[in-house]
């Protein structure tokens, strides 16, 4: 399995068209019920964040697989302010989610792997993924 | 009862018991499967999941929009799981703080550690205790080289770590002021400079100074708006209050601090309290002045410090053991 599909993110509306993307290939992959529900919800963060953060941007998943186990990559990229404080953003009662659990934290949580860049003016760009098991 | 284990097989027969007959028992090992689940950071929607395959297992025709809107329900778990690791990160969080905090207290006990001093003719008695693990009052004591005694007792504005902070530095000036040059009024002028210089300007700090002469018993005394002290004639029986004029500490720098003189007889009390003391609270009610120097008055028979201990326990028994403010009570005595 080797393809690579993006949801462009520029209204709220698309934040459905990237769940629902992103579901479908993580049901290929043959992650279960909970983990494409988890699935789901990091993409909902992430592209919420471009929507509301960054105005546009898009989401992109990836099947991957390494020598022992398949995945899913999902990679949110934005051209918009970019986050100054990281450390902050990713700190757990910080996030504009006022402790609904959400934010960065919250995706960082859902998937295996987490990695965020990102330039003050110049946008930010998070990679995620989650390894099935 | 033997150890719960999370799995299918466990949940499945649990919930099959439950099916069939209804008992508390079975509810009873739910609660503890609950329990056991979360000491495992089980997330409620893998819980549902459980639950879900469980019933397919037992119900292999379950009907079809059941199945569904039994993953509705695990979507909409998700966020609650969320929120609930979160809490779990957020509570170690605390207790690494709450830790660090008391480190931090311990760390501040040492720092201002000041010994009561041993002199013929005065007995002295002191009690602080913080209403929070770290405290923003203070006092100290400082012999001079003609053997007068200096007595500072101070409040920060404000509770906690900040008022903790502000104090040591506090501490820090007073020691560095040449020992020869204790006048209070001058005293508070030095203290004013230091604080106003220093410490953010949302931050004030109260202080009264007092030096009492052991040759000729006289107590002169500044005050840098704190809370006045008391004076107890034994003859009449009768307190009167202590005060002199000045800012607190860290308005202006220009403040100048009025020095007073009393002279002390035999079997008199020199008391100084900072607002812990005097704005006890019994319930809603502020407690009257009255009724701390009634209390003072009901120990005053004992030596000094065990006077100051008896009105702490009393107050503290009196708000519940739950002190509002810092609370800090120094006695001086005349004996002879």
């Amino acid at each position: 399995m080797d393809f690579q599909s993006c949801v462009n993110i520029k209204k709220e509306w698309d934040i459905v068209g990237a769940r629902q993307l992103g579901r479908d290939i993580a049901r290929k992959i043959g992650f279960g019920t909970v983990d494409q529900a988890r699935i789901a919800t990091a993409i909902s963060e992430l592209a919420r964040n471009i929507y509301l953060y960054a105005g546009t941007g898009k989401i992109c998943f990836e099947a991957i697989e390494d020598m022992n186990h398949k995945g899913l990559r999902i990679v949110a990229m934005d051209d918009g302010p970019g986050i100054k404080e990281l450390s902050q953003v990713m700190e757990d009662g910080f996030s504009t989610s006022g402790g609904l659990g959400a934010g960065l934290p919250g995706v960082k949580r859902l998937m295996d792997d987490f990695d965020i860049q990102s330039e003050d003016g110049k946008g930010t760009e998070i990679k995620a993924v989650k390894w099935l098991r | 009862m033997s150890t719960l284990k999370l799995d299918l097989e466990n949940y499945k027969e649990l919930m099959q018991q439950y099916i069939e007959t209804q008992d508390e028992q079975a509810l009873y090992q739910a609660e503890q499967f609950s329990k056991h689940s979360m000491q495992q950071n089980i997330s409620p929607e893998e819980i549902i999941n459980v639950h879900v395959q469980s019933l397919q297992h037992l119900y292999p025709d379950m009907p079809e929009h059941i199945r569904s809107s039994l993953d509705f329900l695990l979507e909409t778990m998700i966020s609650y799981g969320l929120a609930y690791q979160e809490y779990q990160s957020l509570r170690e969080r605390q207790l690494e703080l709450k830790s660090e905090i008391s480190v931090a207290a311990n760390m501040q006990k040492t720092l201002l550690a000041t010994e009561k001093p041993e002199i013929d003719g005065l007995d002295v008695g002191a009690i602080s205790i913080p209403a929070k693990q770290m405290n923003g009052d203070y006092y100290h004591f400082v012999k001079d080289d003609s053997g007068a005694l200096g007595v500072a007792i101070a409040d920060v504005v404000g509770k906690g770590v900040p008022a903790a902070l502000c104090m040591s530095m506090i501490k820090y000036s007073m020691d560095s002021f040449p020992e020869n040059r204790m006048d209070p009024g001058v005293i508070l002028g030095s203290l004013n400079r230091v604080v106003e210089r220093n410490v953010d300007s949302s931050m004030f700090i109260t202080m009264f100074y007092g030096l009492y002469n052991i040759n000729n018993h006289t107590f002169r005394f500044s005050s840098a708006g704190h809370e006045p002290g008391y004076y107890y004639d034994s003859r009449q029986d009768h307190f009167e209050e202590i005060d002199a004029s000045g800012l607190v500490l860290g308005v202006s720098p220009e403040a100048t601090y009025e020095q007073c003189t009393k002279e002390v007889h035999v079997g008199d009390m020199i008391i100084m309290l900072t607002d812990g003391v005097t704005e006890c609270r019994q319930g809603d009610r502020f407690i009257e002045e009255d009724e701390v120097l009634e209390i003072i008055k009901q120990y005053a028979h004992l030596p000094a410090q065990e006077t100051v201990e008896h009105v702490y326990k009393h107050f503290e028994r009196l708000q519940d053991f739950q002190l509002r403010d810092d609370f800090t009570l120094i006695i001086l005595k005349r004996k002879v």
